[in-house]
């Protein structure tokens, strides 16, 4: 398995390398520059910018002072935020970021099969009914929209929680959790209520009830394990999603992450961020892959490491 | 590849912990600041939120009282030599850093110099090229011992002007302007302006800076003037979405916002009275008509589609805040310039008598129905831009005018403006630097790069460089207001609206007096409870 894990990593090399290369044309080929803004700079004072940030030398040679930088665990300076190099600001976003992405995912994940072994066992009825109901809400309306209502229903009118902000203070989370966490535990609890269906109707199940073992052992023993693969399956994109994805959360709540980085650096042309970032994203999502693919094994013994 | 290193990612849990037991207090303000600041250096900063936080810990030689009019900061006295040549400043004994080191004339000194290293590339250097020599300095066109800034003795500084310059005083109330502790500087290097090196002049010291969250300053003790400050601690927080903005001020999280979303302009009037305040501010909206195009540089045209131009419904009614219609180029309430706005004569005609007059003359052009003038109108994605822009097309429509609408995001369409890459009329804004007319008028200049539309007329280049030799004020304001009456009956651009200041503000803050610059120091405000 190690072996294994190790041809993995090496394959992935080549992925991250190949990401950043594109990332670094694309951001190139887009008009305008980052130091284009409603207020020209002077031609003298716009060369001086260009010269500090090497944005004067040839395409090749700023790929390869890049490339260099980041072998040496350098992600360059922001052309935006002048104060902090591009790993300082994700130093200071990640953590925050992870925090809130780890807490939704586990929150989402535990809340999603619940529901979708409630909603699988009673198939048809009002509890599955209901469940239909919330988690449609979670996956089609949009989280910009779900987080302002929170914020203005709970923040504004009822005032039970803060409407944004981060302080330490854990209430502050609960909003943004719930946005994040919602269209994610939909999901879950809508694949967990279709495989367990599926699960329940096998040959296998039918022989247990048979045997006269109870619901609730057939349930723990026999249904879940398996039922769980097509899930486990998304929960490796799952997660991904929820620690990249969190960039409306972050914004409406006012929350210091790295989410909000993504979207303005590429429209301020940030080069070194939007690269800095997409690396994380790129690293992120490979290794959950990675680890999807190995707990996959551990549930499904036909897969096998080759 | 080592993203976190493991202390930072100490130190920041260790700041999440510590901010954990800080509760807003009494005394303690909360302002929503709008973006991100870019930096907290005085020499890389460009923006009004980041001017907020940077006015609060630094103060340069003059800064502005309640009404944001230039008054003695960190000097005592200063004197104007009787050509207006040279200006000399004595500081004030008990000016002094937050560490206790004093302010001396070699922290200004070395301020301006490293303001105008080329190296430094600093983006608002521009403001200080009144100092003699520091235009040619910042172009690594001259070596910086050339620089009209002269230290006389520790508490002495003088500067040497290019030309008498009114607004002079105003610009050093600009952050451009303001002191660095050179001692703290040379011992940090660009780190210096961490929360964990900082040093201010100001009313207020940096104690915490959270990326993307907030930025937290607490009264100084060593301010001159510390025992007038009232308000002990300041929350800068910055957030994009003003709209969330807006709920966490009805949550009663923020005291000030900054900014609130047009759209909620009736809301906050009905439900929250007085606290919403809309105030005229030194700044035009306009659009630039490219006159390297040959249908544009027909005088008639450019007339006939500012002519069809209803100003009257877009502050009203597209903005819905109430933006006061621009004809003139120079904001009302100009410092130095006591004109009313300019208006040409045909304001005063009902709106269809203007309309049929504009036709007549595009007709006259040779544009017809059958033969339509096809221009483009340029904006940079946003709401408001679109909802004007699309106004606009409609009331062109009756001249035989077919416009395209074309948006881009703010970096493309500027690059696009300045390299006079846009086939007809382009959407720009300008809020003025110092309060002086020659801001905006220097626009209109042929030899600028911020003439977008490429207006080209020597005879106002001419009075522009005539008003810069003279030291009378009043004198000087004619020649100015000369200048703009030229531009506008030429039609060199399509001034729309000027801007105004959108702030909401708590009934809890005392001492917000609204004014043309929109600048609020915190030290003049106070909380009751």
């Amino acid at each position: 398995m190690l072996r294994y894990a190790f041809r993995r990593i090496l394959a992935a090399l080549p992925i991250a390398l190949i990401a950043v290369t594109l990332c670094f044309i694309v951001m190139r080929l887009a008009p305008g520059g980052p130091f284009d803004g409603e207020r020209p700079l002077p031609p003298a004072v716009a060369a001086n910018v260009r010269a500090y940030y090497n944005l004067d030398k040839s395409l090749i040679e700023q790929y390869f002072i890049y490339v260099g930088g980041v072998l040496r665990g350098d992600l360059g300076p922001s052309m935006t935020f002048y104060d902090f190099s591009v790993s300082d600001l994700l130093g200071f976003g990640i953590p925050f970021t992870f925090m809130l992405g780890f807490s939704a995912f586990v929150i989402a994940t535990i809340i999603g099969l619940i529901a979708g072994v409630i909603a699988a066992v009673n198939q048809n009825r009002w509890p599955d009914y209901l469940l239909v109901l919330i988690v449609m809400v979670g996956v089609v309306v949009p989280n910009f929209l779900v987080g302002h209502i929170l914020q203005l229903v709970f923040g504004v009118y009822l005032q039970w929680l803060p409407a944004g902000g981060w302080n330490g203070n854990i209430s502050q989370l609960v909003l943004p959790i719930t946005v994040l966490a919602w269209p994610h535990a939909a999901r879950i609890s809508r694949l967990m209520r279709g495989s367990m269906i599926e699960v329940l109707g096998a040959n296998y199940i039918r022989t247990a009830r048979a045997k006269g073992i109870g619901q609730r052992l057939i349930l723990a023993r026999h249904a879940i394990k398996p039922a769980l693969i097509p899930v486990v399956s998304y929960l490796g994109p799952g997660l991904s999603y929820l620690l990249t994805g969190s960039i409306v959360v972050e914004n409406i709540f006012g929350l210091p992450g790295i989410g909000r980085y993504f979207v303005n650096a590429a429209l301020n042309r940030d080069y070194g961020l939007v690269l800095g970032t997409t690396i994380l994203y790129v690293v992120v999502i490979l290794v959950l892959n990675l680890l999807v693919d190995l707990v996959y094994a551990w549930l499904d013994p036909k897969v096998r490491y080759s | 590849m080592k993203f976190v290193p493991l202390a930072k990612f100490a130190a920041v849990t260790a700041a999440l912990a510590i901010s954990f037991s800080v509760a807003a207090g009494a005394q303690t303000l909360r302002t929503f600041n709008g973006g991100e600041p870019a930096s907290l250096d005085p020499h890389r900063v460009s923006g009004d939120w980041e001017n907020r936080i940077v006015g609060d810990y630094l103060e340069g030689l003059m800064t502005e009282d309640v009404n944001a009019t230039p008054i003695l900061g960190q000097a005592a006295s200063y004197t104007i030599s009787d050509d207006g040549l040279v200006y000399t400043f004595v500081i004030r004994d008990d000016a002094m850093w937050s560490d206790g080191t004093p302010v001396t004339a070699g922290d200004f000194d070395y301020a301006f110099r490293r303001l105008f290293e080329p190296a430094r590339a600093a983006d608002y250097a521009y403001l200080q090229y009144p100092i003699k020599n520091s235009e040619a300095i910042n172009a690594g066109e001259m070596p910086m011992d050339q620089l009209g800034v002269r230290v006389i003795d520790d508490k002495t500084i003088e500067f040497t002007l290019e030309q008498p310059t009114p607004y002079f005083l105003d610009a050093l109330t600009h952050y451009t302007s303001y002191p660095v502790p050179r001692h703290v500087v040379e011992a940090f290097g660009d780190a210096w302006i961490q929360p964990a090196n900082i040093v201010g002049n100001g009313p207020y010291s940096i104690v915490e800076w959270i990326p993307n969250s907030y930025i937290r300053s607490v009264r100084s003790d060593t301010y001159y003037a510390a025992a007038d400050v009232q308000i002990a601690e300041v929350y800068y927080y910055s957030l994009d979405d003003i709209t969330a903005a807006l709920q966490r001020y009805r949550a009663g999280e923020f005291d000030i916002l900054t900014d609130f979303p047009t759209d909620q302009y009736q809301l906050l009037q009905n439900q929250y009275p007085g606290q919403a305040r809309v105030a005229p501010f030194l700044g035009i909206y306009y659009y630039v008509m490219n006159q390297n195009m040959p249908e544009l540089q027909d005088v008639n045209v450019r007339q006939a589609l500012s002519m069809a131009v209803n100003r009257d419904i877009i502050g009203p009614q597209i903005l819905g805040t109430g933006e006061l219609p621009a004809y003139g180029w120079v904001p009302p309430g100009t410092a130095n310039y006591p004109f009313p706005g300019f208006e040409p004569d045909w304001v005063a005609l009902p709106y269809e008598e203007r309309v049929a007059q504009a036709t007549a003359l595009m007709e006259a052009a040779g544009y017809t129905a059958q033969n339509p003038l096809n221009i483009q109108l340029r904006y940079n994605t946003n709401d408001n831009h679109q909802r004007i822009a699309v106004a606009i097309a409609a009331m062109w429509e009756p001249l035989h005018v077919n416009v395209t609408l074309f948006n881009s995001e703010v970096a493309v369409h500027y690059d696009a403006l300045q390299a006079n890459d846009f086939n007809g009329v382009g959407r720009a804004g300008w809020l003025m630097d110092y309060n002086d007319a020659i801001n905006t008028l220097e626009l209109l200049r042929s030899d600028i790069i911020y003439n977008y539309g490429r207006y080209n007329n020597p005879e106002f280049d001419a009075l522009l460089r005539q008003s810069a030799t003279i030291t009378d004020q009043a004198a000087r304001g004619e020649i100015l207001r000369q200048a703009e009456v030229l531009a506008m009956e030429n039609y060199a651009a399509l001034p729309l609206y000027y801007y105004v200041s959108k702030n909401v503000v708590s009934p809890r803050v005392q001492g917000f007096v609204d004014n043309a610059k929109d600048i609020h120091r915190t030290r003049w405000l106070s909380l009751t409870n």
